[in-house]
């Protein structure tokens, strides 16, 4: 017995907000739920499994929050996994969901991943001092900006793409209604007029931090049959690398290399800007969008930021990039994977609303985590894959 | 279902780590065990999972150290669950049945003596109004052996009967934290700890690691003989409110049990950390008096976080690669007073997988 086809038949997200000091943990992932299993069509007497991903548990103070969620989420006399690969997660956490339908375990499985940024102070969550590690104490911002001014340098981008991309993702984030930032007005101007943070990033070119989940419900073949709209699954994949090496291209990581190759490879894919319609890619900084467009193979290396500045990835280019409003607009880290994963469903479901990409057929989700060094991508698509 | 087997096991278990190791150098040489078990080289493995705790290990993102042990430069296909290594090896069954990867190496670690265990644990429970009155694990524990106590369904001899046929078998097992059986009598005549657990009633703070090695088919048969073939895997979880559950039960490792065809069963490894859950757990898998559970000395031996119900599959996995058992059951738990629970068979012979998907 092979790989069995899965499809995502509901996608529920939250209304993503700096503090949701509405709900609890267990109301915000409810939120989620309910949209995705009503989006499906199906009750939580339907669902099989369920599997939640998160980022790190001092996030929030709790430890292992799955345990005392297990009521909330409606798993309960069910199969319940805590999936937790860094930034990543809410990418893998879909893929495990995934994996338990296509290895023809369980036939209908829900899938949760979120972060509520505000219980907690994520800053001293990332900085605890540990022996014998160099303590870096300059948040994700300071970590990333070297290896965006490296990018700048070796592929001599003119100094303004990263404001383009800002610019395009905050504008596209005013058609969704659940995206955190809704910034009337932003333009190229006013991004490069923003305040620098850590140089070259700019404040309009950082994500915010953000309350918010996301739910899918992932089904088998017979069940999808049901659904007016279901997103086949045609590839996933997981890399990991290590953080630190002397031989690490952190601009141009291995791991996403091999991780979009084999993608590529299960999905059929040889050319994929000509046979990816829309892409929802994992970009906290403005900058990492030309850097993940070569690194995904959807430009030659250095040529990443040609594509942006063309207006290639805007939502009516060659191939949109974050039609959402990505990560830029709405980062609760442990759903924000997730979400990618998510929106890139709803574009080959024609059900993303006023940011769809007219006609996509097939879509990349994307996340990465870490230092750059873990990655998780999936390609989905509107028909069945013959694979 | 594909027909996937246990071939490769290797741990530590021990009060304290001598000096202060990282993942790294803890996990290291595990490997290097599963590597000469199997004839294998890291480019071997299909698929890498984990399973750690950002809040035992103190930091966020615990498991990303711990990545550097397998060696990622070239990357690997690699996940990670926040859970006990058993899950981690059910994530790994998972991936081997999608037909993506024949093979997977598991791993899991922890370093309780780093913190206060039983306060550490209490960071588990319900956040807005549990965790602030600090409830610890062993006081939990208490309750739920008084509850069965009161209810007449064991008693502390019972329970003092488990820690010493426990610790008896233990003096076998060189890894075992807590060793030497006494009597039942000596036992019942020690302090009260936390009424009415004594300290032998409770498993003791173990640091440790441990890893698993899966592989399908012929993979599994090129490593050894007899591999141990996973005829069954099942896992269920129950809501936590301690205060609503009967503390008597655990309805989620009844729930996987019988998933299983669990006749023949000749060896159970029960991830039991406290006497009297070996009791419950017992009752919920309807074992028969004549199965011999916990050789190893079990939990209360030696019980390394993230890593004890891993364990018990490798211990388990030995008897069926020795030729002691052909059919052998292996548990774990997490969360408090038994709230999750896995449950698996592993046997000599390959007859077809089930229950999983229940």
């Amino acid at each position: 017995m092979g790989k069995q086809p899965a499809a995502i038949i509901g996608v529920g997200q939250t209304h993503h907000r700096a503090k949701r000091e509405d709900v609890s943990m267990a109301g915000l992932c409810r939120e989620a739920i309910d949209r995705a299993l009503a989006d499906a069509n199906l009750s939580l007497d339907d669902i099989d499994a369920i599997v939640v991903g998160k980022a790190p548990d001092l996030f929030e103070g709790v430890m292992m929050p799955e345990l005392f969620l297990a009521d909330a989420l409606g798993a309960a006399g069910k199969p319940l996994l805590r999936v937790h690969t860094a930034g990543s997660v809410g990418g893998s956490t879909a893929i495990v969901a995934s994996s338990l339908v296509q290895a023809g375990v369980h036939r209908r499985v829900l899938t949760v991943a979120y972060e509520k940024q505000s219980e907690s102070n994520a800053m001293w969550a990332l900085s605890v001092p540990l022996p014998f590690n160099m303590p870096v104490h300059a948040g994700a911002g300071g970590y990333f900006a070297p290896h965006v001014r490296s990018y700048i340098r070796r592929s001599q981008a003119p100094t303004h793409v990263g404001a383009i991309v800002a610019a395009k993702d905050r504008n596209n984030a005013l058609k969704n209604p659940y995206a955190h930032l809704h910034n009337e007005g932003t333009t190229v101007e006013s991004v490069l007029a923003s305040q620098m943070l850590w140089d070259p990033i700019r404040y309009d070119e950082t994500c915010p931090s953000s309350d918010g989940a996301c739910a899918l419900v992932i089904v088998d073949e017979q069940t999808a049959a049901s659904s007016p709209n279901p997103a086949w699954i045609h590839g996933t994949v997981m890399r990991s690398e290590a953080t630190t090496a002397a031989e690490r291209d952190q601009v141009n990581p291995q791991a996403g290399r091999d991780a979009a190759a084999a993608l590529w490879k299960q999905s059929g894919i040889t050319n994929p800007l000509e046979e990816i319609d829309t892409a929802e890619i994992y970009v906290p900084f403005s900058w990492f969008e030309p850097m993940w467009l070569e690194n995904l193979g959807f430009a030659a290396e250095g040529d990443g930021w040609k594509l942006t500045e063309a207006g290639e990835t805007a939502m009516d280019g060659k191939i949109p990039v974050n039609c959402s409003g990505g990560v830029l607009s709405s980062n609760p880290i442990g759903a924000s994977g997730m979400l990618r994963f998510g929106e890139a469903a709803l574009q080959v479901r024609g059900a993303a609303g006023e940011h769809q990409v007219d006609g996509a057929r097939r879509a990349l989700g994307h996340a990465y985590g870490g230092g750059s060094q873990f990655f998780a991508m999936w390609v989905v698509g509107s028909e069945k894959p013959s694979n | 279902m594909r027909d996937v087997a246990v071939v490769g096991f290797a741990q530590r278990q021990m009060p304290e780590f001598d000096g202060s190791p990282t993942c790294v150098e803890l996990l290291v040489p595990l490997f290097k065990e599963c590597y000469e078990q199997t004839g294998w080289t890291r480019k071997d493995v299909g698929f890498w999972c984990s399973g750690s705790s950002d809040y035992l290990a103190g930091r966020s993102f615990s498991f990303v150290q711990a990545v550097d042990a397998i060696g990622v430069i070239p990357p690997v296909n690699e996940s990670h669950v926040e859970m006990d290594l058993a899950w981690a090896m059910y994530e790994a069954w998972i991936k081997i049945q999608t037909g993506e990867v024949d093979t997977a190496l598991v791993y899991a670690f922890g370093k309780s003596s780093a913190g206060v265990l039983r306060r550490t644990l209490a960071l588990q429970l319900e956040p807005y109004t549990m965790t602030p009155l600090w409830p610890d694990t062993v006081s939990l524990a208490g309750l739920q052996a008084r509850t069965g106590i009161d209810a007449g369904l064991w008693d502390e001899r019972a329970m003092a009967e488990v820690a010493n046929r426990s610790l008896t078998d233990a003096e076998k097992n060189e890894y075992a934290v807590r060793k030497g059986g006494s009597s039942v009598d000596e036992l019942l005549g020690r302090p009260m700890y936390a009424d009415p657990l004594r300290k032998h009633d409770c498993a003791p703070v173990t640091d440790g690691a441990a890893a698993l090695v899966l592989a399908a088919g012929d993979r599994a048969r090129e490593v050894r003989d007899r591999p141990a073939w996973l005829t069954g895997i099942s896992h269920y979880v129950d809501p936590m409110g301690m205060g609503v559950r009967d503390l008597t039960r655990s309805p989620s490792a009844r729930r996987a049990g019988a998933a299983l065809d669990l006749d023949g069963v000749e060896v159970a490894e029960l991830h039991a950390p406290f006497s009297h859950q070996e009791l419950i757990l017992r009752s919920e898998l309807g074992l028969a008096d004549d199965v011999a559970i916990n050789p190893s000395g079990g939990a209360l031996a030696s019980n390394p976080m993230f890593s004890a119900g891993g364990i018990r599959v490798g211990e388990a996995a030995q008897r069926i690669w020795s030729g002691e058992a052909g059919k052998v059951l292996a548990h774990a738990t997490s969360g408090p007073a038994l709230q999750q629970n896995l449950v698996c068979t592993l046997a000599a012979s390959t007859s077809a997988t089930e229950g999983a998907g229940n």
